[in-house]
């Protein structure tokens, strides 16, 4: 099997236990139990030059391959001597280099935007960008300059990145999300008198918490209470807890006993996965989780100076021996190990990578790897190979375990083998899906990117998914590695509006922040770039430039932001109201527009407020629609200003019918009619007259006979006086008022009808020929079931309504008498359509006769 | 069984009396009475599927319900429960943990025992006070609940200031935006359900309804492409036009990349066509909304005609509740007789009851087991179809009992002589005597302002004896109507330039003598021998364009148009042979029924070549027109 020796180059791989001897770490395998592997890759040989390596200094590493902060202390102990705040890539690149001036650092810590966090002693927490400019700050609470941070924790939560102090009083503080600070004092710990042996912060059921060990106890603090705890199968031996870890996910815990033991089990304690006893009594310089998500081995990495050993369930342990002082990072799916010399990947072995390269391995994707090598070399033995696979129906498979192994691959040359030899196994496959493939190829390709040297981001394909491009672009700006994040944007075809843009955007404002160039070139510089582009906030730079005091850089760039609405707030900030007010009007967003207009009325005096409205009628006429609901005395001086009388007559109408008192409705009236009169409107003066007449008429009979009409219109109130007999005054009415004749009489007609006085009805009738005709009469009379009285008028009716009329009074022999006479066919329909067949039949057949010989003619 | 259903139906009424005081009527009716998830089926039918929509619709009402976790109690703007009826029923609010509902307001919130309270309301000032007394009379002892407001169809920042101001805004958990702009109404049909845009546009000067309708194409948009072509008439269909272009570039590089199911936008401004409401409307949908209004999809009749007679049950009380039915196109009968003219409805009618009492006829046919059980399957269909028959036999007759009115007769004579431009320059001897007689004001009114708009204006003489009869008669508070039916162009003064009316009718055919109101040949069907001018607009631009008819539409109030919007490379529609081309008509204002039934004609010709999609600010007829432009002024007492 000679032919199999790639795992020859594939060097750190950890099995057969043979080769570990060559390698350095020294691996007891125990009883042949299960297998438990690891490797450890080198990342990058540090470009930094520490003389000192990692000894008298604080280090801090962000996680998901993020930056590395380093505060070296000074190398003599005077007291002017200041220490060296440094900044790094994870391949060691100097990023940052100042002198420390402030005052004792605790803790350093970054968050997960890559902001750099120093906790002082008197609770002052320090913020700074990745390039190291101050940023800002904010305090752990005042009680911690008299009584000291001992020490301080930095978590990250789903609620962001957290910090967690014990003070001097022995009491932890907590801040869960330091974007949004909301301090909480924990309960106090009963008879904790010194600093505990060991703490952790944890994250779980949406809480945080702290977990604490004083000697053998256990406690947790959340809110609320100190609840003792103790681990589930905890042996009694153990004695003192001095170290403890919790899980990347919060979702584990490790108690590392002095007594040598390390307790590994679910984070409620209940669960326990294991103990194993190290051997080591002397207490770990760290200790920090290493399992990937879904796998079943967990285990736990320990750390003692230069000795590294990492433990699990099955009592199964590796050691490393380190050539230098090193600091573990834990991550999601691996630990990294930073000395000062390198920089180091320790991780389990995929499965999948293990069938691969296992030595005799016989799993398909070593047989298609193999069989593709073969078929490099134009062997023969190629084809055997894949028939192997085939036997074993294992083709499709064998291309996944190759894909998904060259994902766990760091080394470009490994990744492309295993692709190659998919890509070739997938020669002899139909209907295989190539998602995965081409995901984890173009996925490859960007990590590969940021893991390069000059960029310094060694992240793993499975923290990369965790974290998602979008962050990664995030982080890329963050760096100012501007075109590089562009290319990746464009590479992985993210919609413009979520890639580029947001890129360019990043690079903008970092732009508008540099103080030597003048507005003019900047604003050129930045339209030039962004052109176009689509869903650039122009109005968010210009924020940004307005923040660094640059007003003028503000407006300039505001005007190449095509969303009008988004510049409204902005212009406002920046008390360009008037500017404003016409971006608001342009955006069509009348919401926008009142904000403006309620801004302006608080920012102006009266008259201006009024003049600026003036100029922008669609402002003036949302103010007014306002006002009309909400401020009435308001809307009266907006028309007063415009001379719109007319309105202002409107105005004073609707203001007389708020009016309960009579004489204010008079006086509103007035006003009314004054204003009508001056907008020329005769119509509308004349009837505010009219009515006022009628008002103080109707007051005045209310007074005289106490009939209560005031309000009524005209119409009404004759009604009224006729009901009630007061037919003088209806007179009088009907004369001032000059009612059309027609319509008095339609009004008279229905009032006698509904008093059924029929004896003034028929006087009524005779005082002159009738102007509505007297169909009405006979109508009105049927109305009020009064056939009596009907007929008394049916003579009267024209001719032409005649039909109608005796069809009203019932009388279908009269009605058929005058269409006959008239021999109008639509008229004897209509009288036929009122018979029925069984008793008028002598009716229907005159008609009927009547209208054939109609018809011949 | 039986037994079961009662349960149920007390569960229902149990959530009915929920308000403890028992004054105020309970909210839920919308929600309650429509039937179940069968609703959304009519929205799928046409020819592009508005159920997306809906369906979007909904999910984002779950999304908001969501976020308030626990067991919650909704208080309504009454106003919105109608248009919420087409989007949700209450089976999908109970499925998340709505269990209460209230009406909006002043005073203290009704006891319930739930752990939120969500307001849906529409961003009105005044609303905004009385959810500020709702959540500082709350009850300082009782368990705290929590408070939530929902703006509908948009949020907005004057109301938030308020509810600052007024010292709510920090304890209220979410404030949030529904965006119910469009809402599915029929198959073809979507309505913002805002009945107030027409008088906003234009007494007020407030483009608010426009906005928003341009935010609702471009949803719109969204779910179903970009639009390529837009044509638009009027001074609101510009503004509308214009700002979609803007928010298109303004949203530029999250297009979406769909192909696109409409071809052409027409954006019509009511006032282009100030005569087709106005018109009495004479489809069997139409009169129906004419006669008893229709609302939200729902209409309530006199129930006497309704009452049920069993056999062997004898004389039943008659209801007295009015009876409710749901009117759209899921009921088959009603699809196939709501836009014929009255008139055809009859035979209709007795055909479909042929067909219907033949296919009962069938079971004496059914001999084998396999025929059996084949009429029993289509039972339950068949009994539908019955009760569906019955239901509109009896609207039938209740509308026939108007129709064949002498007054009917003869206010349709009037409106057919002015729209035939006969004596359209004097007063009107009829108008007159409405008058006279008292007859409703808005009568008079949509008379009036229709001789109006045909003589293209009246004399001075004639409009101030209107005028004056008008207010002698209904009393002096009617002037600021009046005021308003002149500023919006429905009432004016004839200037100089001559009555351009009759070039209108002639060009666009607007009058058709031969009307065929069995089997219609024309859109001018829908009124008896008026074609709606705003259909005939629509119908010219599909063919043959409206560069042939450039002299008429510059007649017509504000400017036309056309814009083409770009596609994305690759989703240019290729049309089949025989494909028709679809048309999304907006009527800014307003559309009617008649009108809906006009561009459903022009869909369905053959040679017809388009269909048509309706969109609106409002479904409305001549009545609920006039109404929205009224001032209301009380008589004090």
């Amino acid at each position: 099997m000679s032919c199999r020796s790639y795992a020859s180059y594939y060097h750190y791989y950890l099995r057969p236990v043979a080769m570990l001897s060559e390698l350095g770490p020294d691996s007891r395998s125990h009883d042949g139990c299960v297998f438990f592997s690891h490797r450890k890759i080198e990342l990058y040989e540090m470009g930094w030059n520490l003389k000192e390596g990692l000894r008298n200094c604080q280090i801090a590493a962000a996680p998901y391959g993020g930056p590395i902060a380093l505060l070296k202390e000074p190398q003599r102990s005077s007291p002017s001597a200041r220490p060296q705040l440094e900044i790094y890539t994870s391949s060691g690149s100097p990023m940052a280099s100042f002198m420390w001036k402030s005052g004792v650092v605790k803790q350093l810590g970054w968050t997960i935007s890559d902001d750099l966090l120093c906790v002082q002693e008197d609770g002052t927490v320090l913020v700074y960008d990745l390039f190291g400019s101050f940023k800002r700050h904010f305090s752990m609470g005042n009680e911690l300059v008299q009584s000291h941070v001992l020490e301080a924790k930095i978590f990250h939560s789903p609620y962001g990145t957290g910090i967690a102090v014990l003070s001097g009083a022995y009491r932890f503080i907590l801040a869960t999300n330091i974007e949004d600070i909301k301090l909480r004092r924990l309960p106090e710990v009963p008879g904790l008198q010194g600093v505990p042996s060991c703490w952790t912060v944890l994250s779980q059921d949406r809480q945080t918490k702290v977990l604490l060990a004083t000697g053998a106890d256990l406690y947790i603090l959340d809110n609320t209470a100190c609840t003792p705890v103790s681990p589930s199968g905890f042996s009694p031996q153990a004695t003192n807890i001095i170290q403890v870890a919790g899980s990347f996910s919060y979702k584990y815990l490790a108690l590392f006993t002095d007594s040598g033991h390390v307790w590994m089990g679910s984070a409620n304690l209940k669960e326990k996965l294991c103990e194993v006893d190290t051997k080591m009594r002397t207490p770990p310089t760290q200790m920090a989780w290493c399992w990937r998500p879904k796998s079943q081995q967990p285990s736990v990495v320990i750390m003692w100076e230069k000795y590294l050993l990492v433990v699990g369930p099955c009592k199964d342990t590796i050691q490393y021996n380190l050539d230098n002082e090193s600091v573990l990072v834990p991550e999601l799916d691996s630990v990294r190990i930073i000395s000062g010399t390198h920089h180091e990947l320790l991780q389990e072995v995929p499965v999948v990578s293990e069938e691969i390269f296992k030595i005799a391995s016989m799993a398909p994707g070593a047989l298609l790897l193999e069989a593709h090598k073969e078929y490099e070399k134009e062997s023969q033995k190629a084809d055997e190979y894949l028939r192997e696979i085939k036997e074993q129906d294992g083709l499709g498979e064998a291309v996944k375990q190759c894909v998904e192994a060259a994902g766990y691959e760091h080394e470009p040359e490994t990744q492309k083998m295993l692709l190659r030899a998919a890509s070739f196994g997938k020669c002899f496959l139909s209907n295989f899906r190539p998602e995965q493939f081409v995901s984890t190829c173009r996925d490859l390709r960007v990590l590969n990117a940021v893991r390069d040297y000059t960029v310094g981001i060694p992240l793993t394909l499975q923290q990369y998914k965790q974290m998602t491009v979008q962050v990664l672009i995030d982080r890329l700006v963050y760096r100012k590695l501007y075109p590089l994040a562009i290319e990746i944007c464009r590479y992985l075809k993210i919609p413009e509006y979520q890639g580029v843009s947001r890129v360019l955007k990043h690079w903008a404002c970092c732009k508008v922040q540099q103080k030597e160039e003048a507005d003019e070139v900047i604003a050129r510089m930045v339209s030039l770039k962004l052109g176009e582009t689509a869903g650039i906030s122009y109005s968010d730079i210009a924020a940004r430039a307005y923040e660094c005091g640059r007003t003028e850089l503000a407006i300039k760039l505001l005007e190449f932001e095509p969303r009008s609405g988004e510049q409204v707030p902005l212009l406002l900030k920046m008390k360009r109201s008037q500017l404003a007010l016409s971006k608001a009007i342009e955006s069509g967003d009348t919401d926008l527009v009142y904000t403006v207009v309620t801004y302006l009325k608080n920012e102006m005096n009266r008259g201006d407020f009024f003049m600026t409205l003036r100029n922008q009628p669609i402002a003036l006429s949302l103010y007014r629609q306002f006002c009309k609901h909400q401020e009435q005395d308001t809307l009266k001086d907006l028309y007063n200003q415009d001379d719109d009388h007319q309105e202002l007559g409107n105005f004073y109408v609707r203001a007389s019918y708020q009016e309960g008192r009579l004489d204010t409705r008079m006086s509103c009236l007035q006003n009314a009619m004054d204003e009508y009169n001056k907008a020329k409107n005769e119509f509308n003066a004349k009837a505010t007259e009219e009515e006022m007449r009628l008002l103080r008429f109707q007051r005045r009979l209310e007074e005289e006979k106490g009939e209560r009409m005031v309000g009524c219109s005209l119409q009404d109130t004759l009604h009224c006086l006729l009901i009630v007999g007061l037919h003088k005054q209806a007179e009088q009415l009907y004369k001032d008022f000059r009612v059309p004749d027609k319509r008095y009489w339609w009004l008279k007609l229905n009032a006698l009808a509904e008093k059924e006085d029929w004896e003034e009805m028929e006087k009524f009738s005779k005082t002159k020929k009738s102007p509505i005709g007297y169909l009405p009469f006979v109508d009105v009379c049927i109305k009020h079931h009064n056939k009596y009285e009907a007929r008394k008028y049916v003579s009267k009716v024209t001719p032409e309504q005649k039909v109608k009329a005796h069809i009203a009074v019932g009388d279908l022999e009269g009605a058929a008498e005058v269409a006959i006479e008239r021999r109008n066919e639509g008229e004897i329909s209509l009288v036929l359509s009122h018979c029925t067949a069984t008793t008028d039949r002598t009716i229907v057949d005159r008609l009927n006769r009547t209208r054939a010989t109609a018809g011949k003619k | 069984m039986k037994r079961r259903l009662a349960q149920y139906s007390t569960r229902t009424h149990d959530f009915e009396k929920h308000d403890h005081r028992s004054r105020d009527p309970p909210v839920c009716h919308m929600i309650l009475v429509s039937e179940g998830r069968k609703m959304a089926a009519h929205l799928s039918y046409g020819r592009v599927n508005l159920n997306i929509l809906r369906e979007a619709a909904r999910k984002e009402l779950r999304e908001f319900l969501d976020k308030c976790a626990g067991s919650k109690a909704i208080v309504w703007d009454e106003y919105l429960t109608g248009p919420f009826g087409l989007i949700a029923q209450y089976s999908l609010l109970k499925e998340h943990e709505v269990e209460k509902m209230f009406t909006l307001k002043p005073g203290r919130l009704p006891a319930a025992d739930v752990k939120n309270i969500i307001f849906f309301v529409r961003p009105k000032l005044e609303l905004m006070d009385i959810i500020a007394d709702n959540v500082a009379s709350e009850d300082k002892l009782r368990t705290p609940r929590d408070f939530h407001v929902l703006f509908v169809p948009r949020r907005s920042l004057l109301c938030e200031q308020r509810l600052k101001e007024k010292g709510v805004l920090g304890s209220l958990i979410n404030v949030d935006e529904y965006i119910l702009d469009l809402i599915p109404y029929d198959g073809d049909l979507l309505s913002m359900e805002s009945e107030s845009a027409f008088r906003e546009c234009y007494l007020e000067n407030d483009q608010t309804s426009l906005y928003h309708t341009a935010k609702g194409l471009m949803t719109l948009q969204a779910l179903y492409g970009t639009i390529p072509q837009i044509f638009g008439k009027g001074e609101c269909a510009r503004h509308v036009a214009n700002m979609m272009l803007r928010m298109k570039r303004e949203f530029a590089g999250c297009q979406t990349q769909i192909l696109p199911v409409f071809d052409t936008l027409l954006l019509l401004d009511r006032n282009v066509d100030l005569l087709t409401p106005l018109a009495t409307q004479l489809t069997y949908e139409g009169l129906i909304d004419e006669i008893y209004s229709i609302n939200n999809g729902y209409v309530k009749l006199p129930p006497e005609k309704f009452a049920q007679k069993k056999q062997g049950e004898g004389e039943k009380d008659l209801p007295t509740e009015p009876k409710k039915l749901q009117l759209n196109s899921a009921e088959e009968l009603y699809a196939e007789i709501r836009d014929k003219n009255f008139n055809a409805v009859g035979a209709a009618l007795s055909k479909k009851a042929k067909i219907i009492s033949a296919a009962f006829e069938e079971r004496h046919n059914a001999k084998t087991v396999g025929e059996i059980k084949q009429f029993v399957s289509q039972l339950p269909h068949m009994q539908a179809a019955r009760t569906s028959l019955a239901n509109h036999t009896s609207v039938a007759e209740l509308i026939k009992d108007i129709t064949t009115s002498d007054a009917f007769f003869d206010n349709l004579t009037v409106e057919q002589e002015f729209m035939t431009g006969v004596d359209t320059d004097k007063a009107n001897t009829y108008i007159e005597d409405c008058i006279a007689r008292k007859d409703p004001l808005i009568k008079i009114l949509r008379l009036v302002c229709m001789q109006s708009v045909c003589n293209n204006g009246l004399k001075q003489k004639v409009l101030d004896f209107y005028k004056r009869e008008i207010l002698q008669t209904y009393g002096f508070q009617h002037i600021l109507t009046l005021n308003n039916l002149e500023k919006a162009g429905l009432l004016k003064l004839q200037t100089a330039t001559r009555n351009n009316y009759p070039t209108i009718r002639k060009t666009l055919k607007l009058w058709m003598e031969d009307a065929n109101e069995q089997n219609p040949n024309d859109i001018s069907y829908v009124y008896s021998g008026y074609a709606p001018l705003s259909v005939r607009l629509t119908q010219l631009l599909a063919r043959p364009g409206w560069r042939s008819i450039e002299e008429v539409l510059k007649m017509l109030p504000g400017p036309h148009f056309e814009e083409r919007q770009q596609l994305p490379s690759g989703l240019h529609k290729k049309r089949q042979q025989g494909e028709n081309r679809i048309t999304l008509v907006f009527f800014l204002g307003g559309v009617t029924y008649a009108e809906i039934a006009a561009l459903r004609f022009l869909s369905q010709m053959e040679d017809g070549g388009t269909e048509y999609v309706i969109a609106t600010t409002k479904l409305i007829n001549g009545t609920s027109f006039i109404k929205s432009l009224m001032e209301r002024l009380e008589v004090p007492p």
